[in-house]
């Protein structure tokens, strides 16, 4: 492909993440879908504004050390039952226990693991 | 596949049509919080839905912003409308640092200021240092183009945190001569202009 052609894709493509309108998802909300409706599951919702407003980055991303990586933790229910990731909170004492089962699987089936919200703007890398 | 694409010309060709593609999306900036069933995520017909907070909620009463979660985090932290926690564990080192850096003296952009203190009251040393960032002045090759493409800066802005539509935020100290908020596009460098 030459360079102009290469732009003009790049435009079109442009045109096209300007044209669809932005998805309603609260900024920032995180899917996780990796093996949740493989084993009959809802997939889960992590919404980031929720927990900003109680927890600082830091707590999850140096105390608890979850990598700023959607996917990029590859925890399962057994880790979080035993008061590891969204365990270390969700265990009847920072927060209510893993047996909510409800409110954290409470996504949409069919949707792949990801980071939602409208503003993505992943650029060239991530069309 | 051909090296061109990777030669200094079409990058910045690049970098210009994904500018593009950014401040195309601040155009369509949303107004109001949808709701968890209509939010194209949540199981509108799951139990989930009825139980958990809706956004409009807790964010309306939130110093506003235009984009992201529509709420400027910094003021709402700073205001102590929200007081986060900054630890779990009671031995947890919490440090904050105060100091300025200019990047980008060179470009056609206002300089970009980043602040270390508004970053480090949410964020961590470890965060940043020094697997995104080297802490030394100037020791970092940063590039709109990788920002963009999620690394540096683009880890967390456009994902969790203020989005890269907010070109001036990040790009705030005019040069001399400079309008404070130069209408864009004089950012995109010359001959970045594609061809009509
Ligand atoms: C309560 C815990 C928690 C808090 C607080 C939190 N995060 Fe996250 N963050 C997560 C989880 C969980 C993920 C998804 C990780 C995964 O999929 O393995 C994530 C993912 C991310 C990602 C990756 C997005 C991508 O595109 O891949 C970024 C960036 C991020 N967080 C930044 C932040 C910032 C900035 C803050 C503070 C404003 C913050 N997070 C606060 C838990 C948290
Ligand atoms: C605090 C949030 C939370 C709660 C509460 C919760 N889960 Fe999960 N669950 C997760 C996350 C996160 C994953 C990983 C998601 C993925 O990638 O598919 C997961 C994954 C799973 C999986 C996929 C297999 C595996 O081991 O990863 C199953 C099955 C599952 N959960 C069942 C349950 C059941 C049953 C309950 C209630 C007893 C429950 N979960 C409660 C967060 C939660
Ligand atoms: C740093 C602690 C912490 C971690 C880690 C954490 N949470 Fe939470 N979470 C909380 C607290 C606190 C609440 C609010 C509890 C309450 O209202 O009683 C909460 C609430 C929630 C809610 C309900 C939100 C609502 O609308 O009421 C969901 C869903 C949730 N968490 C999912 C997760 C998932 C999924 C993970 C892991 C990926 C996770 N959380 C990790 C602390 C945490
Ligand atoms: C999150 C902060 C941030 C945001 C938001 C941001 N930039 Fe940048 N920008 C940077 C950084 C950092 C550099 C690299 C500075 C250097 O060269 O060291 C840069 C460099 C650039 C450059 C190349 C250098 C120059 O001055 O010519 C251009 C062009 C540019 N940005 C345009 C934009 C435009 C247009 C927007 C809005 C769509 C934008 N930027 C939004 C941080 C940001
Ligand atoms: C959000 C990312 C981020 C976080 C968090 C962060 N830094 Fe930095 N730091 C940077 C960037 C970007 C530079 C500029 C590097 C350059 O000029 O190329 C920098 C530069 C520095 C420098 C050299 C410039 C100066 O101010 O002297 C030091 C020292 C430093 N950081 C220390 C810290 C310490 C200590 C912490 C934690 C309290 C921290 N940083 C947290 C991004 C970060
Ligand atoms: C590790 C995540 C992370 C990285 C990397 C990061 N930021 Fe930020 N930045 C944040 C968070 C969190 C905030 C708080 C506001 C928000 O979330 O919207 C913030 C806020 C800001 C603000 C606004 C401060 C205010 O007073 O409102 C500026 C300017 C900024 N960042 C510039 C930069 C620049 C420039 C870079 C790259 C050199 C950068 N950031 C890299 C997480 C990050």
């Amino acid at each position: 492909m030459g360079a102009g052609k290469l732009v003009l894709t790049l435009l079109f493509l442009a045109a096209l993440v300007g044209a669809v309108p932005p998805a309603a998802a609260e900024y920032a909300d995180v899917l996780l879908n990796r093996r949740s409706e493989k084993e009959g599951m809802r997939p889960v919702v992590f919404p980031h504004w929720f927990h900003r407003i109680r927890f600082r980055c830091k707590v999850c991303h140096a105390e608890l050390g979850f990598k700023m990586r959607v996917g990029g933790n590859d925890f399962k229910m057994s880790d979080i039952a035993e008061g590891r990731f969204c365990g270390a909170c969700h265990n009847g004492d920072i927060a209510w226990a893993p047996d909510k089962c409800d409110l954290c699987h409470s996504g949409k089936r069919g949707l792949p693991t990801g980071i939602y919200g409208g503003h993505e703007t992943g650029g060239p890398g991530r069309w | 596949m051909r090296v061109s694409i990777f030669q200094g010309k079409t990058i910045r060709l690049g970098l210009a049509a994904a500018l593009v593609a950014v401040v195309s999306l601040s155009v369509l900036a949303q107004q109001g919080w949808d709701t968890l069933r209509k939010d194209g995520i949540h199981d509108p017909r799951g139990p989930g839905v009825k139980e958990l907070q809706e956004p409009a909620e807790a964010l309306s009463k939130l110093t506003k912003d235009n984009t992201g979660n529509q709420v400027r985090w910094v003021q709402a932290l700073e205001k102590g409308e929200i007081n986060p926690r900054a630890s779990i564990r009671p031995d947890t080192k919490i440090q904050v640092y105060d100091s300025d850096v200019l990047l980008n003296l060179k470009g056609g952009m206002p300089i970009v200021r980043f602040p270390h203190r508004q970053h480090t009251l949410w964020l961590d040393c470890t965060n940043c240092h020094d697997h995104l960032f080297k802490a030394e002045t100037g020791a970092n090759k940063l590039s709109m183009l990788s920002i963009l493409n999620g690394e540096q800066c683009g880890v967390c802005h456009g994902a969790v945190s203020f989005p890269l539509t907010e070109c001036f935020r990040c790009h705030s100290v005019s040069r001399p001569g400079q309008a404070p908020k130069p209408t864009l596009p004089i950012a995109i460098p010359h001959g970045a202009v594609p061809p009509r």
